[in-house]
């Protein structure tokens, strides 16, 4: 259990939604004039602003700039709380409290990215410059877990597709691998051998290079929380949330399709595709419906998490049996 | 004060009330809001383990008997069996109507197609005999020998129910082994003990 300090009171627990959501869209008025400002050479003051973010956690540091995206739902979000104490993140402990629990010796900063495979501009990339490359927006999505619970979530990123076309990837790449950091000293559940690790996860190339798919950065308009990532984690809000690998250490642009994790440990139950499909049940529960954390009762679950407009016709004459 | 007397007025109250600690604890961390981001998932696992562990400790009565000797310690077997269906009921509850909606052809659905629930589904279906049956009337009315023999149903109950927990879990396995272990020493016992009567005679 976390012990409540006054210090830890958190902008969603003191403000009612709506006020924080209308602070939210001050913010993304301020951001957007401040980039303006920022381009004619003018230091913008962020006093005002940045203190309202920065309540939900006092020691993340906040992230600025970030625009609203024309992809968010505009279902109620989770609050902080359930976002970054709820996690599966094996490197960390199997409960899902541990990671909020444990994951204070990960160190997202220095953090590097290794990119290799087919492409144009393979390289070894700082975080802080990947940060700077692109815009970053606001993204409310869905996540379905594949244990059938879900959230709403608000994250701060960029499109993958801009990061993976940065890199010019070859004819020859025709999927994108991910792989999260090993290391013991910072993420001591890698002493279990509960998976084999470094955790996998893969795209194909047009997966990744659809509009919806997302390297995050942030959440609540802060700096991504360890337990949930940080610094950098893929977000695929239309794929069961396992296929959202964090604490992103490599990108390798592949000929052949990579053997992601849950399918390497239990090929019956977990495939590559994973997007979220009510109509083909995880072989021990059903994932007809789920329970948005939060609610009491199960809510039908959507083809594609919801997404299916955006996304279904990347799978057209495959068989969906196929794509679990 | 006899042993017995002793058991009936002091211990067996008292184990009356541990036994609902569970279940009040549960509430009062509901009322606190401290039942986790999740508390429909915490109510399931909560009640779920609880069940099992009365099913242990029912099964572990006979053998602790046959082992110190100490007789009045039968006199709990019926209570600890209860308790074992009451949190089977609550646990099944709470799958019926937060995950069901009292929807019984999703129950259905579940039970025939999920081996997990199949498993907990006999396990406690199993149990609601030997509730309904639990009075001295019904001892009475089945005589000792055929009461004793529905009652064994208890063992099918406890080895669906660890089936159950071990084929729920995504991962970790550990804990379903070690209730698998124990229920297999406790149903081991007891096959030994028949043996060894058996040989004597
Ligand atoms: C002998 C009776 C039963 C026992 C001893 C039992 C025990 C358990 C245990 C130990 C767990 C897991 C707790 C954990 O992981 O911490 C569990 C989970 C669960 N049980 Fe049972 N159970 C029984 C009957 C049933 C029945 C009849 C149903 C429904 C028909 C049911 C549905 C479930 C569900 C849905 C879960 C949670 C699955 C999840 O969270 O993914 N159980 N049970």
């Amino acid at each position: 259990m976390l012990i409540k300090k006054p210090a830890d009171l958190r902008e969603s627990d003191v403000t009612d939604q709506s006020l924080y959501l209308r602070r939210r869209e001050f913010l993304q008025v301020a951001g957007s004039t401040a980039v303006a400002m920022a381009t004619v050479g003018g230091v913008p003051a962020f006093e005002g602003t940045s203190t309202v973010l920065h309540a939900q956690n006092p020691s993340a540091r906040k992230l600025e700039n970030f625009t609203k995206s024309a992809f968010n739902t505009d279902e109620k979000m989770n609050s902080y709380k359930d976002v970054t104490t709820y996690n599966n993140f094996y490197e960390f402990g199997l409960d899902k409290a541990d990671p909020a629990r444990y994951s204070s010796t990960l160190r997202p900063s220095p953090w590097s990215v290794v990119v290799d495979g087919q492409c144009g501009k393979p390289g070894t990339y700082t975080i802080e410059d990947i940060m700077k490359w692109f815009p970053l927006e606001e993204r409310i999505y869905r996540m379905r877990c594949v244990e059938a619970w879900s959230m709403v979530i608000p994250w701060v990123g960029f499109p993958l597709a801009d990061f993976v076309k940065r890199f010019q990837p070859t004819s020859r790449a025709k999927f994108v691998k991910f792989t999260t950091l090993v290391d013991t000293k910072q993420m001591p559940g890698q002493t279990e051998p509960a998976l084999p690790w470094p955790y996998v996860e893969g795209l194909r190339m047009d997966e990744a290079l659809h509009p919806l798919a997302l390297m995050a950065v942030g959440l609540y308009g802060e700096v991504l929380p360890n337990q949930n990532g940080a610094p950098i984690r893929l977000v695929v809000p239309w794929k069961y949330g396992f296929k959202g690998i964090k604490s992103i250490v490599r990108v390798s642009f592949e000929e052949s399709q990579p053997l992601n994790t849950w399918q390497r440990v239990r090929a019956d139950e977990y495939g590559f595709y994973a997007n979220v499909n009510p109509a083909v049940d995880h072989p021990r529960w059903s994932q007809a419906s789920e329970r948005r954390i939060g609610e009491f009762f199960k809510r039908k679950t959507l083809p594609f998490n919801g997404y299916a407009d955006h996304v279904a016709s990347l799978y057209t004459g495959m068989d969906p049996r196929k794509l679990y | 004060m006899s042993s017995t007397v002793w058991v009936r007025r002091a211990l067996k109250p008292a184990v009356f009330l541990a036994g609902l600690g569970p279940a009040i604890w549960l509430v009062v961390r509901g009322f606190q809001g401290e039942l986790g981001v999740n508390p429909v998932e915490t109510v399931t696992n909560d009640t779920g383990i609880w069940t099992l562990r009365f099913i242990v400790l029912t099964l572990a009565v006979t053998p602790t008997r046959w082992l110190t000797g100490w007789n009045p310690v039968a006199l709990f077997r019926r209570m600890l069996g209860l308790f074992a269906f009451f949190y089977g009921t609550l646990h099944f509850l709470t799958y019926f109507i937060l995950d069901h909606s009292l929807e019984l052809a999703g129950v259905w659905d579940d039970v025939v197609k999920r081996p997990y629930i199949t498993a907990g589904f006999t396990g406690f279906m199993l149990m609601v005999p030997l509730a309904l049956t639990s009075t001295h009337g019904w001892i009475r009315r089945l005589g000792g020998h055929r009461w004793n023999r529905l009652h064994q149903l208890v063992y099918v109950s406890a080895i669906g129910a660890v089936l159950h927990y071990l084929w729920k879990v995504k991962l970790d396995t550990t804990n379903p082994f070690i209730y698998i272990a124990i229920v297999a020493v406790l149903l081991g016992a007891r096959l030994w003990h028949h043996i060894a009567r058996a040989s004597q005679k």
